[in-house]
């Protein structure tokens, strides 16, 4: 499966050049699980420690074994998150149990939206969403190095001016 | 495009007619008389034994006061929203500025006129009106023009799409209404015995005519009964006698300024979808209609509320008419819709028999429903994106779902197709939807 670094690059004809997410978004995603459940798990802990007994106490584990699990899971989405821009289209694939791939032309894009809330702005993230006419178009790719994000946005939204069309 | 230095009527330019602001009709500021009344009326239903006994507790004199406060105040009220509304028309755009308090000005672009829809209450025919909205992405419902002359309305119509169409603005005027021809035109007959063979109508006349007694059994309360029992008559109502009333006399007209659509027995309306503005099109085959051979077609134009285009029609007739709609498609004939492979009942049992799928060289068509059948049809040039979807269990059995985005925020799907398949269909939809929007007609279609 992919490395999820964009590190399958090999250009076959035809094929579209994927790139992954950068490990910041893992990074972040990860510390911000373990920081969570680990203080959960702390907290209760201590909680049922004191008022319940040490028996109790045990079910603290449960936080830890969710952080054991999410941290796998969390590395298998981010592989997952690829896209690759082609000539005329935006192919993002994501997902590993419930796969998508979308396909944008860029024609189609009515605006590029790059955001990056306190906690991403904080890891040096951002994300880069497009908009066409359909609501339905859900064309995100998060966890993007600032400065990717901006030359993502820039060539879309060159492209799209291009190739651009109406409803 | 257009100049500022024109829009806003620099007596220098008099070369060119400067923009006229122009009022509603005068009888505007009746539509907003009622208003008080319905919330007085509305209070009282909602708090029943509250308001009577406020009533008691009222004696003439208070009332004849509040009449007197309340009735110059809505009348007041009318009047000013009337005073400072105005539109006018541009080269290029309608701009409405509103407000008494908060101004609002919207301006319109002519050319991305989804759909133009003069509509008529009962009320508004007796007294000669109509209003005009257009339908645009994005746009509010307050923002339509109510009320015009009827003459008004119809010649505003014209010039509105003269000039979205690209006619010169000096001749924009002249151009008038375009002359339509009728394509079909529904009988009262096969509307009457359509609604007859429509399950949701029976559904909501036995809900109206059993639960109320059955309630009034189980709780032997009045309020009750009549709580349940109103909105349920009324959903009756609506879905049988108002479906015949709204959908009476229904025609489908095409001239050079798009579709027209005019339909309704009291309320008149008729709306005007300009060429190349149609994002989908739904072929619905009920399954008692199946033995007449009736279908019902439903369209999607994005910012427009109206969906249907026929409500009742013989198969070829109506495909005859989305043969005009959505010029150079043929509807696929069931024959050439293929369906899912046979493991598909693993993960959809029965029903995976009505999935079907067909893509021809102007359409992606998919087709839902067991026992009532429904066929989308969106144009490749129509796609806004494409998606791949697949869950865990499709997976297992090597299946995929394939969605196609519309710009009126539909989304039409084809399910269960085998893995390599949708994938493969993924790519050459995307291909197909590119190369698709070149041929399609500019935003202005006569220019």
């Amino acid at each position: 499966m992919e490395t999820g670094s964009g590190q399958d690059t090999e250009p076959v004809a035809g094929e579209p050049v994927w790139i992954g997410l950068p490990p910041g978004l893992l990074r972040m995603r990860r510390l911000l699980l373990v920081v969570w459940l680990g203080l959960t798990a702390l907290a209760l802990g201590l909680l049922l420690g004191l008022f319940a007994g040490p028996v109790w106490a045990a079910l603290a584990l449960l936080p830890l074994a969710a952080i054991a699990w999410g941290w796998v899971m969390l590395g298998r989405n981010w592989a997952s998150w690829r896209y690759a821009e082609r000539a005329d289209d935006l192919l993002i694939s994501r997902g590993v149990l419930w796969r998508e791939e979308t396909v944008v032309p860029y024609g189609r894009m009515q605006l590029v939206e790059v955001t990056s809330g306190p906690v991403e702005r904080h890891f040096g993230l951002a994300s880069v969403q497009l908009h066409t006419a359909a609501a339905a178009t859900d064309a995100t790719i998060p966890g993007l190095e600032p400065a990717e994000a901006e030359r993502l946005r820039d060539r879309l939204t060159e492209l799209g001016e291009a190739r651009s069309a109406g409803l | 495009m257009t100049t500022p230095g024109l829009d806003d009527g620099v007596p220098g330019l008099r070369a060119k007619p400067p923009v006229t602001e122009r009022r509603l009709h005068p009888v505007t500021p009746l539509r907003r008389a009622w208003a008080p009344v319905a919330v007085l009326i509305g209070w009282a239903v909602h708090d029943p034994d509250q308001a009577q006994r406020q009533l008691t507790r009222l004696t003439t004199t208070t009332l004849l006061i509040a009449v007197a406060v309340l009735v110059p105040a809505a009348a007041l009220y009318g009047f000013l929203t009337w005073w400072y509304t105005h539109f006018a028309v541009t080269e290029s755009e309608l701009r409405i500025r509103t407000g008494l308090v908060f101004r609002r000005t919207v301006h319109i672009r002519l050319e991305r006129i989804q759909a133009v829809d003069v509509t008529q209450p009962l009320l508004a025919r007796v007294a000669g009106v109509a209003k005009l909205k257009l339908d645009v992405i994005g746009a509010d419902k307050k923002d339509e023009l109510a009320f015009l002359g009827e003459r008004e309305a119809r010649t505003l119509r014209a010039e509105l799409l003269a000039r979205a169409a690209g006619f010169a603005p000096e001749t924009a005027h002249e151009v008038g209404e375009a002359p339509a021809r009728e394509l079909l035109r529904t009988p009262p007959r096969d509307l009457a015995i359509a609604l007859v063979l429509t399950g949701a109508t029976w559904g909501a006349l036995v809900a109206a005519l059993v639960v109320p007694p059955v309630l009034w059994f189980a709780t032997h309360s009045l309020w009750t009964v009549l709580a349940t029992g109103l909105p349920l008559l009324g959903a009756a109502g609506a879905s049988s006698v108002g479906r015949f009333v709204g959908e009476y006399d229904w025609t489908v007209g095409e001239s050079p300024d798009g579709l027209r659509i005019d339909h309704g027995l009291l309320d008149r309306s008729h709306e005007t979808v300009p060429p190349g503005r149609v994002q989908t099109v739904r072929i619905v085959e009920p399954l008692l209609w199946r033995r007449r051979g009736w279908v019902r077609v439903e369209l999607d134009v994005a910012g427009s509320s109206n969906s249907v285009l026929v409500p009742v029609a013989p198969r070829e007739v109506a495909e005859a008419v989305v043969a005009r709609v959505l010029p150079g498609v043929t509807v696929p004939p069931p024959a050439a819709l293929s369906r899912p492979p046979r493991r598909a009942g693993r993960c959809v049992p029965v029903w995976w028999r009505g999935h079907g799928l067909a893509v021809t060289d102007a359409v992606f068509a998919a087709r839902q429903g067991l026992l009532r059948r429904s066929v989308a049809l969106v144009p490749h040039a129509k796609v806004q994106s494409v998606r791949l979807v697949q869950g865990p269990w499709r997976r297992l059995w090597g299946l995929a779902d394939v969605h196609v985005d519309t710009g009126a925020g539909k989304t039409v799907t084809a399910r269960l197709r085998d893995a390599e398949e949708a994938a493969e269909l993924l790519r050459a939809q995307a291909e197909r939807s590119r190369t698709g929007r070149r041929d399609a007609l500019p935003d202005r279609w006569m220019a």
